[in-house]
């Protein structure tokens, strides 16, 4: 049983009887089947209803949900055996927060990047609650590189409250970390696929966030500052954080409006914790229709493609003109 | 209005805090004219007080030669934010208190004879926040630096990101950093000044990128506000982190400059590269 949400709690009970008259039936003395089937189709209702009527900060409630699949849950589905996990920076340690390495996806063999969260407060404490310290991003760089010297694409899933402000992170350096991968991976000679799978916070997400597409589930966040931080800037008061997360258009509807990112990637009913398998199916299709269309541009189509993608992003005007619109 | 009216139109009346500034360091009363005269550091201990965009200018280039580009490129508010005030507000706000458009002025000009393209951030404006403007201005700055295979120098101070511009100020971050990956493939200079205080989305981004980064001594240079870092760990922080000397220390930056001999620095530098 998956923990619910609050905005969940008027099915709960239903899915309570629902579970009662399923043992029931299982006994075998009533056909209880009519009214099993009615109470599953009043559940699916009303949770459509909830879903599709959700606050901004409701969304960022499923993103950060604990049951939520992570980067290591999709890539059991998506790679099975066939993935080889590697550790080190080679520089100072190996970032629990960062998982990176080699798998194969389909057809393709591909290197994967993505933060990690735990699903418990053990794994949590572990993970860092994915938060990165530089060394997470540059081994997330390092294999990056890996895949470009053996012409592998990358796959990265975006998925952190932000990189880790702490003093070790700052005295590695932070901020270098970040801005070395912005850097680097915008010119790395291989197709990137990027996937917002939860939360995009800040720095700490696009630092592994260079993409050739960009892609955001259906509830995942991304952000410049997360919805309490800004709250406590601006509004003075981090409970008011309902406002921010309404104010800073964080969803992926708000940035596909805004043409930051490629596409919405559906959820099954309930978020992506209701159906890792489903969800997991649903990015292998689309992992396997845009690597075909990326893997025959040549690198320097592929690299001015992804220049032009980012340059384009940011909305200002020049006195007396109109607007500029961001272009993609 | 034309740009001009509103650029000069509505100046704030005097303000007594204009005539005089108390040392941030040393609590000395230091008078705006006699640090005008003494590039903003004290009299008294040497600090380095935050430099005004058009003196910084005259610092770093020859007598007259700076050229201001991209001056008329100005904000929008593209998520209609709004917290304690719309943003449009705040906008204007800063316009009036700092007589310019947004929190980062550029210009070509020359250092020792030869031509460079300047960057000066505002932290007066905005806490020299990085929106759309700031992200787009710095990167056709260094794509005019590829353009012309002029050397580029950022002078940086701000807070980082822009908040109520959203996602659109992350990615200034992209934008600004792959602008600065052509430049290194290209192998024209770029060099990074970075200033009290130099956080968040700028620090990781283009400040962080130089060939070679030069802080001024006792900045505040680092990701996370130190604030929030004190808050997420509950611990004190020891004397002088995220202080330039600290990064000095810590292999972040290359050197820490005194404000009296960083054009003679810069152009050393660009000179053993020509
Ligand atoms: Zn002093």
């Amino acid at each position: 049983m998956t923990r619910e949400f609050d905005f969940e709690r008027p099915i709960v009970e239903l899915e309570k009887r629902l579970h009662d008259l399923q043992t029931l039936s299982e006994d075998g003395q009533i056909d209880l089947s009519r009214e099993i089937k009615a109470i599953a189709d009043k559940i699916a209702l009303m949770k459509a209803e909830i879903f599709k009527s959700l606050e901004p900060w409701q969304y960022a409630q499923v993103a950060r949900h604990i049951d939520r699949p992570f980067t290591l849950d999709y890539v059991k589905i998506l790679c099975g055996d066939s993935f080889v996990e590697l550790h080190g920076d080679r520089y100072f340690g190996d970032d629990p927060a960062m998982v990176a390495g080699f798998g194969r996806i389909g057809p393709h063999a591909v290197a994967i990047i993505g933060h990690q969260k735990g699903h418990d407060t053990d794994e949590n404490l572990f993970r860092n609650f994915g938060m990165p310290h530089p060394e997470g991003y540059r081994k997330a760089m390092r294999i990056m590189r890996l895949a470009e010297r053996f012409k592998k694409p990358v796959v990265v899933f975006i998925d952190t409250p932000g990189a880790f402000p702490g003093i070790g992170a700052e005295e590695r350096g932070q901020s270098e970390a970040i801005a070395r991968n912005l850097a680097d991976m915008s010119r790395l000679a291989v197709p990137i696929l990027c996937f917002v799978i939860g939360e995009g916070g800040s720095g700490g997400a696009l630092a592994v966030g260079i993409g050739d597409r960009v892609f955001m589930l259906e509830y995942s966040i991304y952000s410049v500052i997360s919805a309490e931080g800004c709250a406590a800037i601006l509004w003075k008061d981090a409970s008011r954080a309902k406002d921010a997360a309404r104010a800073l258009r964080l969803r992926a509807s708000d940035l596909l409006e805004f043409g930051i990112i490629d596409q919405i990637l559906p959820e099954p009913l309930g978020g992506a914790h209701r159906d890792p398998a489903a969800t997991a199916a649903t990015i292998k299709a689309v992992i396997l229709e845009h690597l075909a269309a990326l893997l025959p541009l040549s690198p320097e189509e592929l690299l001015a493609r992804r220049y032009a993608k980012f340059r384009a992003m940011g909305r200002y005007k020049v006195q007396d003109d109109a607007e500029t619109p961001a272009k993609n | 209005m034309g740009w001009l009216d509103r650029f000069t139109g509505g100046r704030k009346p005097p303000d007594p805090t204009d005539l005089w500034k108390k040392c941030p360091k040393c609590s000395e009363i230091l008078l705006q004219k006699d640090l005008e005269r003494n590039l903003f550091l004290c009299g008294k201990c040497d600090h380095h007080l935050r430099m005004p965009v058009w003196d910084r200018i005259a610092l770093l280039t020859d007598d007259n030669s700076f050229l201001e580009i991209d001056q008329e490129m100005e904000s929008v508010d593209p998520l209609g934010f709004v917290d304690s005030a719309p943003y449009p507000e705040r906008l204007q706000k800063a316009i009036q208190a700092t007589d310019s458009f947004e929190a980062v002025t550029c210009g070509e000009a020359r250092l020792d004879g030869r031509p460079i393209l300047l960057a000066v951030m505002n932290f007066e404006f905005m806490g020299g926040s990085m929106g759309s403007v700031v992200g787009e201005k710095v990167t056709r700055l260094l794509e005019r630096g590829l353009d012309k295979r002029f050397p580029v120098i950022c002078v940086s101070a701000s807070g980082g990101a822009r908040m109520q511009e959203g996602i659109f100020s992350l990615m200034q971050m992209a934008k600004t950093a792959a602008a600065i990956a052509r430049l290194n493939a290209a192998a024209v200079p770029y060099i990074s000044i970075l200033t009290d205080p130099t956080t968040g989305g700028v620090s990781a981004s283009f400040a962080s990128l130089g060939d070679v980064n030069i802080a001024e001594p006792d900045a505040l240079i680092g990701f996370a506000g130190p604030r929030v870092i004190e808050q997420t760990i509950r611990q004190k922080l020891p004397e002088g982190f995220q202080k330039a000397e600290f990064l000095l220390q810590h292999g972040m930056v290359d050197m820490v400059v005194h404000r009296r001999q960083l054009k003679a620095t810069v152009g050393r530098l660009l000179q053993l590269w020509a």
